[in-house]
């Protein structure tokens, strides 16, 4: 009888939501850090983006590459004033031939004074017309761009995919989790043991917020490696052009990944069995996919930008993109995040209402009209 | 004292339970008995506010149960479970810290039980790595840990040997001595019958006999008792009064339908030779039950 009275008896004060929803959020954590699957393909994520950064830096330098010509007497003046051009001065026209065809150099440079040729200069080249070197030696005339700010295509092309990828992958995969765990504690039953303790609510709360660390955490380790990755490449020009649109990025991902959550947690917990979260939470799933589409194949369509840029599913992806094309005005990201905090409340009521009203009912799918009423 | 008190639940129209009242009071181990689908295990998780009630209330010590009250529960679900992959130890002080215990507490109180229950060995093994009857053990942990004020367990001895049955006793029996009333939950009769000073018997979401074990066995006696005689007791049969319910050579059972019938049945007995055996038969829990749920 004597090995029971070095037990203490609870506190009467008892824990504050807070604490509780700190404790489940913690364990959510702590859990998931330990799974190896996470840890590994976390690394692989970062690697990757590094990895794409710095080879992006790399081959943006090697476009500055110049092109090697031989050069015959003052002809070499001529190649000196181009930057793209690397002169390598040989004594006679014969010679400069004889490297033309062995190869060693682009093309030659000679001097030529007859009286059709304004330019001065003669190329000689082996088999097809260099043009490169044409042009490097040709003079253009300055160009003025009317709009300035605008990014090239191809450059908003790359960070629509970025911004896409990124979201597509970090709200599948902790909306995934997050289903797997809420159907985990009703297929092991541990939930009703978790019910009898504490509210449902700080439940949910510790399931969302647990899992919304672990999804932020990861999307901000990612804008710090690409941030450096471009610092550490000379590419602070891209940098500064991106920057404000990745801040922004990282906090629409904040809360439009809580209201995700909530919803891939309510929609989990009408189930009973890992093999039916994939079919139960399909719809969030479209949620997830359709903004990560549409900026691929929209994102040079500022009407449709436009309009993911306040929807709330997809604003995480759409603001920051107009933000980067600079079409948005700066009040704009702040009012479309007012819509999605929005949103976002009113999901959690729901969702919260849906969960706890499903998670004692095991078998079957519950129905999600049920679930709402609570019969 | 905990006092359940007419409560009333159906589901979609299927009422469950009807009017269940009873108590279950400090220091002892009342047991609940029934059949499958008779209610017990929703009126359990009504009085652990997993599920509420349509109307009626659970009191404890004569105040309305609130969330803040239930959490000096203990409660054992009959769906057993724990996280598969968290260790025995973490887990059972993961629950401790919902309770409300100081991580150190919950550590300390969680070593102790899980050391008194045997599984000290296995403190930090994955709990799905241990067999069924030691998940069981670690459930019992669970409940026990942040040392409840009440005892809610329903069917706590399922699923274990009769070494690990003892074992939870003994865990169950302190808890009792220290004043928490304890309710459980069995379709177990002989157990029940052997372990509870008080049992509550409900068919069909209606309760049909609660009380004290001993005093229900007296109300549902029929004055029954068996003679052992060395000799016939055949003569039985012939006595005024008495009907025999068996009659086997030597040994008859009957009914007498007054005392002084008995006692003229023990007296001619010594006269027919030497009596071995002249007790009252006092019914079963099984007897009871059955005949309680008919």
């Amino acid at each position: 009888m004597s090995t029971t009275t070095n037990t203490r008896p609870a506190k009467t004060s008892g824990p504050t939501l807070q604490q509780v929803t700190a404790l489940v959020a913690g364990r959510e954590i702590t859990m998931r850090l330990r799974s190896k699957s996470f840890l590994i393909s976390t690394a692989i994520l970062l690697l990757g983006v590094l990895a794409s950064v710095v080879i992006g830096g790399f081959q943006s330098q090697q476009g500055v590459d110049r092109i090697t010509v031989a050069v015959v007497g003052s002809a070499e003046r001529a190649v000196a004033d181009s930057e793209a051009l690397e002169a390598q001065s040989v004594g006679t026209e014969d010679e400069a031939r004889e490297l033309v065809r062995s190869g060693e150099v682009e093309a030659a440079v000679v001097p030529d004074n007859s009286a059709d040729n304004g330019t001065g200069v003669l190329v000689i080249a082996d088999d097809a017309p260099p043009v490169d070197v044409v042009q490097a030696l040709s003079l253009t005339p300055p160009v003025e761009l009317l709009d300035d700010s605008a990014e090239s295509p191809f450059l908003a092309y790359l960070v629509a995919l970025a911004f896409g990828l990124v979201f597509f992958m970090s709200a599948m995969t902790f909306g995934a989790t997050i289903a797997q765990s809420v159907v985990e504690e009703k297929q092991t039953r541990v939930v009703e043991i978790l019910m009898s303790t504490v509210p449902v609510r700080a439940l949910l709360a510790g399931k969302v917020i647990g899992n919304s660390v672990l999804a932020f955490g990861q999307i901000a380790l990612i804008a710090v490696i690409a941030t450096i990755g471009l610092l550490v490449t000379e590419q602070t020009p891209l940098l500064s052009a991106v920057g404000p649109a990745v801040l922004w990025f990282v906090v629409f991902f904040l809360f439009g990944f809580v209201l995700l959550a909530a919803l891939f947690a309510a929609t989990a917990s009408l189930v009973s069995r890992q093999e039916d979260v994939g079919a139960v939470t399909s719809p969030v799933t479209m949620l997830v996919m359709i903004p990560y589409f549409l900026v691929i194949l929209f994102n040079d369509n500022s009407t449709v930008l436009g309009i993911m840029s306040y929807v709330p599913f997809s604003a995480p992806v759409g603001m920051p993109m107009r933000l980067f094309l600079g079409e948005a005005q700066w009040w704009e990201p702040i009012a479309s995040l007012l819509i999605l905090l929005a949103t976002t409340a009113v999901t959690i009521v729901i969702g919260s209402r849906i969960y706890s009203n499903s998670l004692l009912r095991m078998g079957g799918r519950v129905k999600l009209m049920d679930a709402l009423r609570g019969r | 004292m905990l006092e359940v008190s007419h409560i009333t639940k159906s589901f979609g129209g299927r009422q469950v339970l009807t009017d269940v009242s009873f108590t279950v009071s400090p220091g002892r181990l009342t047991g609940f008995v029934g059949g499958n689908g008779a209610g017990k295990t929703t009126t359990m998780r009504i009085i652990l506010g997993v599920l509420s009630a349509d109307s009626g209330s659970v009191s404890l010590g004569g105040e309305r149960l609130d969330a803040d009250s239930r959490r000096l529960f203990g409660y054992m679900p009959e769906e057993r479970g724990l996280y598969p992959k968290m260790r025995v130890l973490e887990q059972v002080v993961y629950l401790a810290r919902l309770h409300g215990l100081s991580a150190r507490e919950a550590t300390a109180n969680a070593t102790a039980l899980l050391e008194q229950l045997g599984l000290g060995e296995r403190l930090n093994d994955a709990v799905e790595t241990l067999s069924l009857g030691n998940q069981q053990r670690a459930q019992i942990a669970a409940a026990l840990v942040h040392e409840p004020r009440v005892l809610v367990l329903d069917e706590p001895f399922s699923g274990l040997d009769p070494m690990a049955v003892e074992v939870v006793l003994t865990v169950l029996k302190q808890r009792a001595a220290m004043g928490v009333p304890v309710l459980f939950s069995s379709h177990q009769l002989d157990i029940v019958e052997r372990l509870c000073d008080d049992v509550v018997v409900i068919a069909d979401g209606i309760i049909r006999a609660a009380g004290p074990r001993e005093k229900l066995r007296e109300e549902h006696s029929r004055n029954v008792t068996e003679l052992l005689l060395d000799g016939d007791t055949g003569w039985v049969r012939d006595m005024p009064g008495v009907t025999v319910l068996d009659f086997d050579g030597g040994y008859a059972l009957f009914e007498a339908e007054d005392e002084a019938a008995r006692q003229r049945v023990l007296n001619q007995a010594l006269c027919h030779g030497a009596v071995v055996d002249f007790a009252r038969q006092r019914p079963s829990l099984t007897e009871i039950f059955t005949e309680v749920v008919r």
